[in-house]
């Protein structure tokens, strides 16, 4: 055996994930923040800064889905009968949220009802992610490849704890997005928000973290065994740092620095709970290898993702390039 | 028992329900997409501004219907999951990989591009503009490809072998994405997609020319649209028949469906016009019939024999009605097109093609029949395979997950709501779009910012020129 396959794609499915929470996180963020803008001029300025890359950015999350269901099919049978009203109601809200970005511009009299579409799409998304996470971290109860739990089990304190923490973690990724891209009464509106919604994301992956063992006392005992020693020890310094220059940059004025720092969180918090994880797909149960699909999948797949991402992530980057920048409030193909 | 029975209805009715509207939007876009490349290819290298116009009202009109295959596209890559779990994890191994690829190399290449396409044109300049314009494009029809290559190894599959825990495992993924029906559904599909498109694009100009026959944009997109339906229709009959033909050889059951054969027909069988099938009789009743015709175009020989539904088992037969008319609407919708093809082609020779009033009326009432043509044409398609997921290999039944009614009805009803009423307001939208002539610099949008730099005024367009 040359290469352990199902280990190499749980890595790349992780990465889409994260890279989904990441991006995606934050054009979610910024509806979610949509009813704090004060004005219309602000809200289309919020909106625009956007426009052009919202759909990328979604696309992570077709990969994750599509990629589960190509290389631990298994994985993504089981989870979605689990998560089966959580994951409809994203789909759904996500289709509000969608239309909004074109349909507002269409109509001066049903603006207002996109606004909210495009509010409550993005707000209701991310909940239903936060709680889809709790519900996995739970476990999922299967037997002889099937999922054999009933219709609300993902329903829990601690699955609509994770699911508030998302939302508020997407909304200082957007509060620190939109200070990134703008001038003016935004950018500043925005910074006040980012302090208090940045203390309150950290509080509230204290609280997952503490929580987190009464779920299942192996995901502790995982910190402190060997693989996971070794990621353990640091994770509390790349902490401290990226707090510090949340607040430092929040308090200067800093244009990239409190959202790259946000973004840091997520990457942190995403690694520990893979640490919590592995070498688990479906806890508590089914292994990474249990639910990978034959080597001959693996590796079809692989060969062009090897080639693919890194020029998906190369033209993304050159997108982001191309609308780089402070917003002009009057740009747009409207 | 009831209750899972219960179950599997209506989750098929709401893959069927979710999948019908998906694919009306990326039929549209995938025929925009590439008229609009033509465009803006055109306009850069003619320098004439009717086609930028043309670009420009088109291009908003994509961004819409874009948006919303994007949306309805998401929830189909976890309809999979939700409902038809068993089907997820026996077919995964095989059909995973095809649709990671559709992510990664068609997904990924519009969503990249589309940005840039759509607003940056003052920021990369016009040759990198055209080159993200042309991705987008290449990024539809790839998508389209991927996907079909999925739905057609449902239809005929090869290439695979079974593993002890009864999941379909891949041996030959040439075999697997080349498999029998792959050539023909996706020739007879793209090209349904610039049909339906191009008839949209008429309907359109023909309604603008009943108001005004002057303007040098409408009558662009009046000619272009002409000159798709004149060449494509012909060659979408020939791939129908090439498709008919081949689905003879690997899915005969389906065949007898859409021809409405319950009997088998040793020397020659008829062509059936019209009738109601009876399954529960199985005949087909107040049938007008073409004596031997059926053989002619199936077998190319008046008297070749032809089985019917009599020689496959009752529980292997799908609906036979709908087969039969949905084939019916679609073929008789094709008929259409070729005769609007033809007239515009004659109107054309003749110098009256922008004068002739009943031909912009014909073309504004067959402007939405393509999307009725690619829904009935799927709904042949699929309803044909039926009772099985993968034909005569894993039945619907036995794809269904773990799922119980209650939710799939509470999910289903959820679908339908929400689908009505946010894509009838986009549909609200683009038709008032379609309603502004192509000269109006603002599609029914009232305030928000606009960028005109560039675009030469709105007179121009209306210069004089001779007729072309
Ligand atoms: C503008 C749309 C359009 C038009 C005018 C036609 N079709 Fe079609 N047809 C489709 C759009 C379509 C489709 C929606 O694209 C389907 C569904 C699945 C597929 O591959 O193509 C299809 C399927 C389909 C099938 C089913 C094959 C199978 O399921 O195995 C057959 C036999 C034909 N077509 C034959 C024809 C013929 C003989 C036509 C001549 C008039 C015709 N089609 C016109
Ligand atoms: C190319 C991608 C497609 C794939 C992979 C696909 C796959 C499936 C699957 C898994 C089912 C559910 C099981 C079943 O009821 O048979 C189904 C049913 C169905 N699909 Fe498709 N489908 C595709 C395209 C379409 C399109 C574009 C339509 C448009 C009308 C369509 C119409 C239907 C209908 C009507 C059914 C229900 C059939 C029945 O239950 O009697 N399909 N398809
Ligand atoms: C069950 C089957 C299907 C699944 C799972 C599916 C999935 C998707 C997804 C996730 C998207 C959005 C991609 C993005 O983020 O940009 C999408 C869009 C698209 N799909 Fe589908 N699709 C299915 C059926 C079809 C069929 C039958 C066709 C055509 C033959 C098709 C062609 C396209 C195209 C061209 C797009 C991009 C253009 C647009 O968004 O309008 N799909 N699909």
């Amino acid at each position: 055996m040359e290469f352990d396959l199902a280990f190499i794609w749980a890595g790349i499915i992780a990465f889409a994930v994260l890279t989904y929470v990441v991006l995606d996180g934050f054009d979610l963020g910024v509806g979610i923040l949509f009813p704090f803008a004060h004005t219309k001029k602000d809200r289309d300025t919020m909106m625009n800064s956007v426009a052009p890359i919202w759909d990328g950015n979604e696309t992570w999350l077709v990969l994750g889905g599509g990629g589960l269901f190509a290389v631990f099919p298994l994985a993504y049978a089981v989870v979605m009968s689990a998560l089966y009203m959580p994951i409809i109601l994203m789909l759904l809200a996500l289709v509000f949220r969608g239309v909004a970005f074109e349909y507002r511009w269409r109509t001066e009299r049903w603006k207002k009802v996109w606004d909210i579409a495009f509010f409550g799409g993005s707000t209701v998304a991310a909940l239903c992610q936060g709680i889809a996470l709790g519900a996995l971290v739970q476990g999922i109860a299967v037997t002889d490849r099937h999922y054999s739990g009933g219709w609300w089990d993902w329903l829990t304190p601690f699955s609509m704890l994770t699911g508030i923490a998302v939302v508020i973690g997407y909304a200082l990724l957007g509060a620190t997005w939109i200070m990134m891209k703008t001038d003016g009464a935004v950018h500043h509106r925005m910074r006040d928000l980012a302090k208090p919604l940045a203390i309150a994301t950290l509080v509230f992956i204290a609280l997952v973290s503490v929580w987190t063992p009464f779920q299942n006392p192996i995901y502790f005992e995982r910190w402190f065994t060997m693989p996971g020693m070794l990621i353990t020890l640091p994770v509390p310094l790349f902490m401290a740092f990226a707090v510090y220059k949340l607040f430092h940059g929040i308090a200067n004025g800093r244009d990239v620095a409190p959202f790259l720092a946000s973004m840091a969180l997520f990457v942190i918090s995403f690694i520990g709970i893979g640490i919590s994880f592995y070498p688990m797909m479906v806890p508590p149960s089914l292994t990474i290898w249990d639910v990978a699909a034959p080597d001959s999948s693996l590796k079809f797949a692989l060969v062009g993702t090897v080639v693919l991402v890194p020029l998906i992530l190369g033209y993304t980057a050159y997108a982001y390039w191309v609308f780089r920048g402070k917003l002009d409030p009057e740009a747009g193909y409207h | 028992m009831l209750s899972s029975f219960d179950a599997e209805i209506l989750a098929r009715f709401q893959f069927a329900f979710t999948i019908s509207f998906h694919i009306i939007f990326p039929a549209f876009s995938i025929g925009l997409a590439s008229f609009l490349a033509v465009l803006n290819a055109a306009w850069l290298y003619t320098g004439d501004n009717a086609y930028r116009i043309v670009f420009d009202y088109w291009k908003k009109i994509f961004a819409v219907a874009f948006g919303m295959g994007v949306v309805s596209g998401i929830v189909m890559s976890y309809q999979f999951g939700t409902n038809w779990s068993e089907y997820a994890d026996k077919t995964g191994p095989v059909l995973g990989p095809l649709m990671a690829y559709e992510v990664l190399s068609a997904f990924f290449l519009e969503a990249g591009f589309l940005g840039i396409m759509l607003f940056g044109r003052e920021k990369v300049g016009n040759g990198l503009h055209m080159f993200a314009t042309a991705m987008v494009a290449g990024g539809t029809l790839m998508s389209a490809t991927w996907i079909l290559s999925v739905n057609s190894w449902m239809q005929t599959p090869a290439g695979y072998s079974m593993n002890d825990v009864g999941q379909f495992v891949p041996e030959d993924w040439w075999a697997i994405i080349f498999n029998p029906s792959f050539p023909y559904r996706l020739v007879h599909m793209v090209l349904a997609a610039y049909l339906t498109t191009a008839f949209v694009v008429a309907g359109v100009a023909g309604w603008h020319l009943l108001k005004d026959r002057e303007n040098k944009a409408t009558r662009k997109m009046f000619s272009m649209a002409m000159w798709m339906a004149l060449i494509v229709t012909p060659l979408q009959i020939g791939a129908g028949d090439a498709h008919g033909i081949n689905t003879l050889e690997h899915q005969p059951t389906k065949i007898m469906a859409m021809e409405g054969h319950f009997d088998s027909h040793p020397d020659g069988a008829p062509l059936i016009l019209f009738g109601i099938p009876n399954q529960e009789e199985k005949r087909v009743d107040y049938a007008i019939e073409i004596p031997k015709l059926s053989s002619l175009i199936l077998k190319h020989d008046l008297n070749a024999p032809l089985n019917g539904l009599d020689t496959v088992p009752d529980e292997d037969e799908p609906p036979v009605a709908i087969v039969f008319f949905s084939f019916r609407v679609m073929v008789g919708i094709g008929f259409a097109m070729l005769g609007i093809g033809l007239w515009g082609g004659i109107q054309r020779w003749r110098g009256r093609l922008y004068d002739t009033k009943w031909l912009h009326r014909a073309a504004v009432v067959m402007g939405p029949m393509g999307f009725v043509a690619v829904l009935a044409g799927w709904i042949t398609t699929e309803v044909g395979r039926q009772p099985f997921t993968v034909y005569g290999l894993l039945r619907t039944s036995e794809s269904l997950g773990p799922v119980a009614a209650p939710a799939v009805a509470a999910s289903l009803i959820a679908f339908i709501i929400v689908y009505f009423f946010v894509f009838g307001a986009g549909t609200f939208y683009i038709l008032r779009m379609m309603g502004k002539d192509p000269a109006s610099p603002r599609l029914g949008l009232r305030d928000g910012p606009i960028r005109t730099a560039g675009i030469t005024p709105v007179q121009q367009t209306h210069d004089a020129h001779p007729a072309e």
